[in-house]
């Protein structure tokens, strides 16, 4: 059967079906269509206004990587300068890999870029090192949530760095499908309250920040990259496997192979999910600490730290959060971070964490799947 | 509608009495006595009187909870024949059996919709169905009902009607109506009734013999177009929420027209939670407490009522099976059918197995669904009196076309699609720019008697989606279609006067106008942009 010819052109021949519409569509047609959509969400929920410097969180994955290049496409029209931030979460054969991917792209767009470290951020702490540390400490499920908010601090910190005055991250449809099951799941009504929306506006002091690819489904972004020829970096983080959200995205991939409408109807349904008054948070305060935003007296990142600096890392999470309020942190130690975390450790928590931490490694490695976006969407701060 | 209890009933068959492991000298947790037939959670051991204290407590606790069903109301048990339904059924029963202080107060009668033409079944298969269905419901003594699904199709539009109902719901109305039940008990105790027996000794006759005001059997014309309606829809995803839909609009019905104004239906907590999180898939986020909460007054006049949401499946299984409660198997839609088929399949898969690997999956889903509010979402407000949706009859939680959410992203999608390509296009087609126009294009899709467009312009976000597989919305119930042209007709009448009318709230259209360069601009914007991107790119 001959290709049918674009329906929007009527001239070339297509070359796609648009997961979404079903619609036949040539590459430029599709392509335009895709930036138009994202200039209307821009524009529609006026998330970045005119003289805007806007920090683009990048992993090197394929959404950072497609929401940069539509963005810098979209740039001139909107008005805005734009702002490479990359973090440097320090895991070993993963992410400097993938900051390689970003620091060419950044070159061959001529973006600036600026990357920040976890290590140099949080007294040494390295992705690699936090990974060791929670997989002494029983369940070794918890690699995700430490890296999704200390990634969203040091997002932050570098957006600050640029003087950057908006944030955007390339989280798409998907991820926001798959954060409204996951929290159902769990029972999060905090999160589901709070979620939603395209982004948050900036309470506190914190910087606005925005997802313009949100009603774009991963598939979308995939075929735009593909058209695009834009290369991306797509290895899955070698600490992902262990993390709930598997279970959520495969239920998603399932549903979308049932009703191709399915991701975005999640996302209508978290738009519209309404709790009662009593679920919703408190309007958050601000850090003792660090000053940045907080629910608690600490920032969630400065309790995830202060566990992992006392040698607790599951402090911070879950029932261990209550044994937190109960016993105030040790006043005045911020300082006492910075050194070797390993050493702050007994000696038979680094043999478990040892064994702990090769097999998903292993499991990491052959996993060709290709989402390294961070995964956390709502605000934990 | 619950096959997933029957595996736990199947299991349980084999030995009739479960014997207690005897290797454990465990004695049931609440009496301390009694030999433990059954372990609901882990270490829980009941002995068989207490488990049925425990279950039976349960059922009337949900109802005292509430306190919306009031003395000598009559209550419509809508019985599918399932594990759950049934053992909501036979609550009632032993409820009303009951000594005179603990007895349930409200008249039951129960429904069975046979649904058979809708899984293709023959009319044989359908009558030997009937057959097993009829004795269990005489066995009730209630009055009751069976009606046959082809009845959609003789409907009224009324059906579609949210009949207002005076607030009734407070406390006091339910106190004072308690009371007047019992003075009035009291006098036809005087007066030498038998009031016990009422359930039994008295069942109406018209309704027992001959489902009242329904023809026995359907004709085989709507058999036809039934069969036919259900057979164009091209997923098992919306053939299911179809008849989820008329179903529910049928039991309204015959709800209405005999005069109950409660109807019970025993969806499980388990159920509840594989509903909610496929209601969630569906879009219908901004209904998912009324489609999972305990009462969903939609209806106005018939409220719909949860009484079984406390119960897992399989407490359900385990009391049916310990007490003999009759059921019968229905092949439902989806019998069969592979797990990939439906997003219901796939979500009542995906959340029985994530049970099995984490036991408080279920609990977890259902008590966050208790943090549901039925009010819209701040924000998305379109006021208490906004229209309803055709279908499902929620207020509708359709966004304006052209703003930033996911139904503005689909349906915009067209429209910024068009636009690089058809640079200097002056109209974009229908909705494009503001109320103004977009009222002249409903008027002109209602003129045109375009069925199609004007149905869809009254379903919520959900429905919309659903309607989308079918090729054709003809064969929907003629009650459907008809009301539809009521309303688009109503609406366009009362936009043609209008500008005759003098309100005296200006909130109202500060509002519309505060709101329309909100949305008009981006889309203005988004024109220019699009020229320029058809030049650019």
């Amino acid at each position: 059967m001959p290709a049918p010819t674009c329906s929007s052109c009527h001239a070339a021949r297509a070359a796609l079906r648009r997961p979404r519409s079903g619609q036949a569509l040539c590459g430029s047609c599709f392509c335009a269509a895709f930036e138009a959509e994202v200039l209307h969400t821009v524009l529609a929920g006026r998330l970045l206004p005119p003289g805007a410097v806007v920090a683009v969180g990048a992993s090197g994955g394929k959404d950072s990587t497609v929401l940069a290049h539509v963005l810098r496409e979209l740039a001139p029209r909107l008005g805005i300068t734009l702002h490479l931030v990359a973090v440097d979460e320090g895991i070993g054969g993963y992410r400097d890999a993938a900051l390689e991917a970003v620091s060419s792209q950044a070159a061959r767009w001529e973006l600036p870029l600026t990357i920040v470290a976890y290590a140099d951020l949080f007294g040494g702490w390295t992705m690699d090192a936090v990974a060791r540390s929670t997989a002494g400490s029983g369940r070794s499920r918890s690699c995700c949530t430490f890296c999704g908010v200390l990634r969203r601090r040091a997002l932050e910190e570098g957006a600050r760095l640029v003087g950057a005055t908006h944030i955007v991250t390339g989280h798409n449809a998907d991820d926001m499908a798959e954060t409204v099951l996951m929290n159902f799941l769990r029972g999060d009504a905090g999160r589901l309250a709070r979620g939603g929306g395209l982004g948050s506006a900036g309470e506190g002091c914190a910087l606005p920040r925005c997802r313009p690819l949100q009603f774009a489904s991963q598939k979308e972004v995939v075929l735009y990259a593909h058209f695009r020829r834009l290369r991306y970096f797509s290895e899955e983080c070698v600490y992902a496997p262990e993390a709930f959200r598997g279970h959520a995205r495969d239920l998603l991939k399932r549903l979308e192979a049932a009703r191709p409408s399915a991701v975005l109807d999640l996302v209508h349904s978290a738009e519209r999910l309404a709790l009662a008054p009593a679920a919703r948070p408190p309007p958050p305060g601000t850090c003792s600490r660090c000053g940045a935003l907080a629910s608690h007296t600490l920032c969630q990142a400065c309790a995830l730290l202060d566990g992992l600096n006392r040698g607790l890392p599951r402090l911070a999470i879950g029932k261990g959060r209550r044994v937190l309020q109960a016993k105030p942190p040790l006043a005045g130690n911020p300082s006492q971070a910075i050194g070797d975390p390993v050493a702050l450790q007994g000696p038979c928590t680094c043999e478990q964490s040892r064994d702990g931490a090769s097999p998903c490694r292993d499991g990491g490695d052959c996993a060709g799947a290709t989402c390294v976006v961070p995964s956390d969407l709502s605000a934990t701060e | 509608m619950c096959q997933a209890g029957e595996d736990y009933a199947g299991s349980a068959q084999r030995e009739p009495p479960p014997v207690p492991r005897p290797s454990r000298e465990q004695k049931c947790v609440k009496c301390a006595e009694g030999l433990p037939v059954v372990v609901i959670r882990a270490g829980d051991a009941f002995c068989r009187s207490c488990f049925k204290a425990f279950y039976v407590h349960k059922f009337r606790a949900m109802l005292g909870k509430n306190r919306l069903i009031f003395p000598g109301e009559k209550v419509l048990l809508a019985w599918s024949g399932g594990p759950s339904s049934s053992s909501m059924v036979w609550q009632v029963l032993e409820g009303l059996s009951q000594d005179s202080a603990k007895r349930l107060r409200f008249v039951p009668g129960v429904i069975y919709v046979d649904e058979g033409a809708v899984y293709g079944q023959s009319l044989k298969d359908r009558e030997k169905t009937l057959a097993e269905v009829k004795p269990i419901l005489q066995s009730t003594g209630f009055p009751w009902h069976v009606v046959a699904l082809e009845e959609v199709f003789s409907l009224p539009p009324s059906v579609l009607c949210c009949a207002s109902q005076e607030s009734a719901g407070t406390e006091e109305a339910y106190k004072t109506a308690v009371d007047s039940f019992l003075q009035q008990q009291h006098v036809l105790e005087v007066k030498g009734y038998a009031t016990p027996a009422q359930g039994e000794d008295q069942p109406h006759p018209p309704h027992s013999q001959e489902p009242l005001g329904m023809a026995g059997s359907p004709t085989a014309a709507q058999t036809e177009a039934l069969s036919r309606l259900f057979s164009s829809i091209r997923t098992l995803t919306a053939k299911e929420e179809l008849l989820q839909t008329l179903r529910t609009h049928l039991i309204v019905h015959v709800a209405r027209t005999h005069g109950y104004c409660k109807v019970m239906t025993g969806e499980s907590c388990t159920r509840l939670a594989i509903k909610l999180m496929t209601n969630l898939a569906l879009g219908r986020g901004a209904f998912l407490a009324w489609d999972t909460g305990f009462s969903d007054e939609r209806h106005g006049d018939v409220v719909l009522v949860r009484p079984m949401r406390d119960y897992t499946l399989k407490e359900v299984a385990f009391y049916n099976h310990l007490f003999g409660v009759p059921s019968v198997f229905t092949p439902a839609i989806d019998t069969k059918a592979p797990e990939k088929a439906s997003i219901h399949r796939l979500m009542e898969a995906f959340i029985l197995r994530l049970q099995t690997l984490f036991p408080s999956t279920v609990s977890t889903v259902y008590r966050t669904s208790e943090k549901l509010v039925k009010a819209p979402r701040d924000g998305c407000a379109t006021g208490p009196s906004g229209p309803n949706c055709l279908l499902c009859m929620c207020t509708l939680d359709i966004d304006t076309a052209d703003s930033a959410t996911a139904f503005g992203a689909q349906s915009s999608s067209h429209l910024s699609q068009m636009l690089p390509a058809e640079a200097g296009m002056p109209t974009p087609p229908c909705c494009g720019a503001g109320e103004g126009q977009a009222q002249s294009c409903h008027r002109g899709v209602s003129r045109r008697g375009d069925v199609q467009a004007c149905i869809i312009e009254q379903l919520c976000y959900g429905c919309r989606v659903n309607m989308k597989d079918l090729p054709s919305l003809d064969p929907l119930p003629p009650y459907v279609l008809a009301e539809a042209q009521l309303r688009s007709q109503r609406a366009w009448v009362s936009r043609e006067i209008q500008e005759y009318l003098i309100t005296d709230d200006d909130e109202e259209e500060e509002e519309e106008s505060g709101a329309e360069p909100g949305h008009t601009q981006p889309c203005k914007a988004i024109k220019q942009e699009g020229e320029n991107t058809g030049i650019g790119l």
